[in-house]
Parts: structure tokens; sequence; C-alpha cells
């Protein structure tokens, strides 16, 4: 069945990038519990949150007794990347129904965005919801657990091992094939620079400015085309 | 001195509601309208600048400064990338950024 066979797809795509999302994950859970977050508060920012980095941030704030309108605005900067997310994924999905867009828009993560995207130029869109529905429900199901698993162990997690690494190496992995397009090279050199200049920048407005930067330096680049 | 509980709550309510709302801004919109072809094209590009966005600073700026000297970050995400051009394989790619990463960590 195109249904099942497609789900599949999407769980056997996003696979490999469990090996970081899962210390990723620990590392989220680990970070509440020193910040003092009850287990059930921890599982709440994971369940309605559901954004890894946006959670190290409301947790790092939240540990030093920022005051709630602080840590929910900062989640909302660090998130404003989803906007764009959805807004390219939005034309792929468009035929489907509304509780399935509902649904896949709550699993709409950096990972799921980029191997979604993937897939819709590559493949069409016909079962698509499926494949986006195997990619969520892989990554959902590993960042529970894993932000569980994080909990139950807390501190004997030493920081030393330096597990936060595995993250920018799956978005690595996901980018390099990309760059072999010439405009998206010299797109990923703007964003990834300005990013870098604006690494001190509290909640995230590097990358934010950087990405917003790299995507019109790309619509301008390629003006006339198409 | 963590943020009282009530606060912790309403963080993880409205920033939960929030955060689904940038999700489905796009997603759950029903006009058919065609979207300019300038967005359209822009929003092409999209994965490539996010990536890089978050890709870069962690590797070339991980305390928030650059950091370019007896940077074993950077030297792992270099040799990684080198990984994955060649390869394009994702568990590759992690798999030699972090054996680099802790080689150069734990054993230099």
């Amino acid at each position: 069945m195109d249904a099942r066979r497609e789900f599949v797809a999407g769980v056997r795509a996003m696979a490999p990038l469990m090996v970081g999302i899962a210390p990723f994950a620990l590392v989220s859970g680990v970070a509440a519990v020193d910040a003092g977050l009850s287990p059930a508060q921890a599982m709440g920012l994971s369940l309605f949150v559901f954004a890894g980095t946006a959670q190290l941030a409301a947790i790092d704030l939240l540990g030093g007794g920022a005051a709630p309108s602080v840590v929910v605005l900062t989640v909302a900067v660090v998130n404003a990347r989803l906007a764009m997310y959805s807004a390219s994924l939005a034309p792929h999905l468009r035929d489907f129904p509304r509780r399935w867009r509902a649904a896949l828009s709550y699993l709409l993560t950096d990972h799921v965005y980029a191997l979604a995207v993937t897939r819709a130029e590559s493949q069409g869109v016909r079962s698509l919801r499926y494949y986006v529905l195997g990619l969520g429900a892989t990554i959902w199901v590993v960042w529970q657990a894993g932000t569980l698993a994080g909990l139950a162990l807390g501190a004997t997690v030493p920081a030393s091992w330096g597990l936060g690494f595995v993250v920018p190496l799956t978005f690595l992995a996901i980018l390099v094939p990309e760059l072999k397009e010439r405009v998206n090279a010299g797109v990923a050199l703007i964003s990834g620079s300005i990013a870098v200049l604006g690494a001190g920048l509290p909640m995230n407005l590097g990358l934010l400015s950087g990405a917003l930067a790299g995507v019109l330096a790309g619509a301008l680049a390629t003006r006339g085309e198409r | 001195m963590t943020t009282p509980d009530t606060g912790v709550w309403i963080v993880v309510a409205v920033g939960g509601a929030l955060t689904y709302a940038l999700r489905a801004s796009f997603v759950l919109r029903d006009d058919e309208g065609d979207l300019h072809p300038a967005l359209d094209r822009a929003l092409g590009f999209v994965p490539a600048a996010v990536l890089a966005g978050l890709v870069a600073p962690s590797v070339l700026a991980p305390q928030g400064v650059v950091s370019l000297v007896g940077n074993v970050r950077l030297v792992a995400a270099v040799v990684a990338l080198v990984a994955a051009w060649v390869t394009e394989d994702t568990l590759t790619t992690i798999g030699v950024g972090m054996a680099v990463f802790w080689a150069l960590r734990f054993l230099a």
C-alpha cells in the first residue's frame, strides 16, 4: 500500500539522523534537571514546544529565574524560522485535508522540513503526507524518549563529552549536498557569515538575520530566472 | 532561583501555542492563490540559508565569539564537511565528525 510504503520511507530517511537527535534530546533532559525544572515541566516543554534549540534556551532562562514574558518572547524569536519552513512547505501540502495539515504542522522541525522539501522536489507530492508523518513520528518518539532518559540520568552525563556537537553535524550532513548548487553555496556563505558575526546576540538573532539575508540574496541573484 | 512553577507552566502553554502558530502559519492557510514568483523563488533558498545559519556559529563561534585557533569543533566540522561532500551519507558524516572531535578532545 502506498501510504504504508511512504510512511516507512519517511522513517528510514529520518533514522540515520537519530544518531544526532537522541543525544541532543538527552542533553535537553539533563539541562532541565540542572536548571531545577520538575520532570513534568520538562516533559511539558518537550511535548508542547517540541523544538530543541528553543527548549534549551527556555530551560537556561527559566533556571536563571527569568520572567515568563521574556522566556516566551525568546522561544518565539528562536522559532521564527519555523514560519519560513511553513511557507516553503505549504504549497506542497496544500491539497491535503485540513486535519492532516494541522497534525503535520505540529511535527515540523528543522530535520523534518529539510527532508520533506527535498522529497517533494525529487518525488512530487502525491503521497507526501505519509512520508512527512513517517519523518515526524520518528523524530517525535526519539525526542520524547531521549528527553525522558536525560531526566532520569541527570548529571551522570558529563558535559565534557561534548555530546551537543552531534547537532550541528546532523545539520551539516543535510546542508552539504545542497551546496553543490552554486547559488545555494553563495546563500549559505552569506547566511553563515552573518550568523557567525551575530553569534553573541541574544535570542538567536544572528541566525535569523543571517537566514533572511541569505534567502534575499538568493532571490536577487536568480532574478529573471524561471 | 528557578522561575516559580506557575511561570514555568505559562511558558510551556504560551511558548507551545506560539510555536505551533509559527509552524502552522502557512501550512494551514486555505487560500489557493499562487505565491508571488519572487517569493516562491526565495523560499527555495530557505534550507541552505537556515542550515548554514545553524551550523556556522556552533562551529566557528561555539562560545559566542569567533574562535579559529585550537578550535576542535572547527577541525572536526571541516573533516565532516569533506566526508559529506564525498559520500553524501548522513551516518558517515556524523560518525566521521564525532570521531575526529573526540580524538582531538581526549587524545590530543
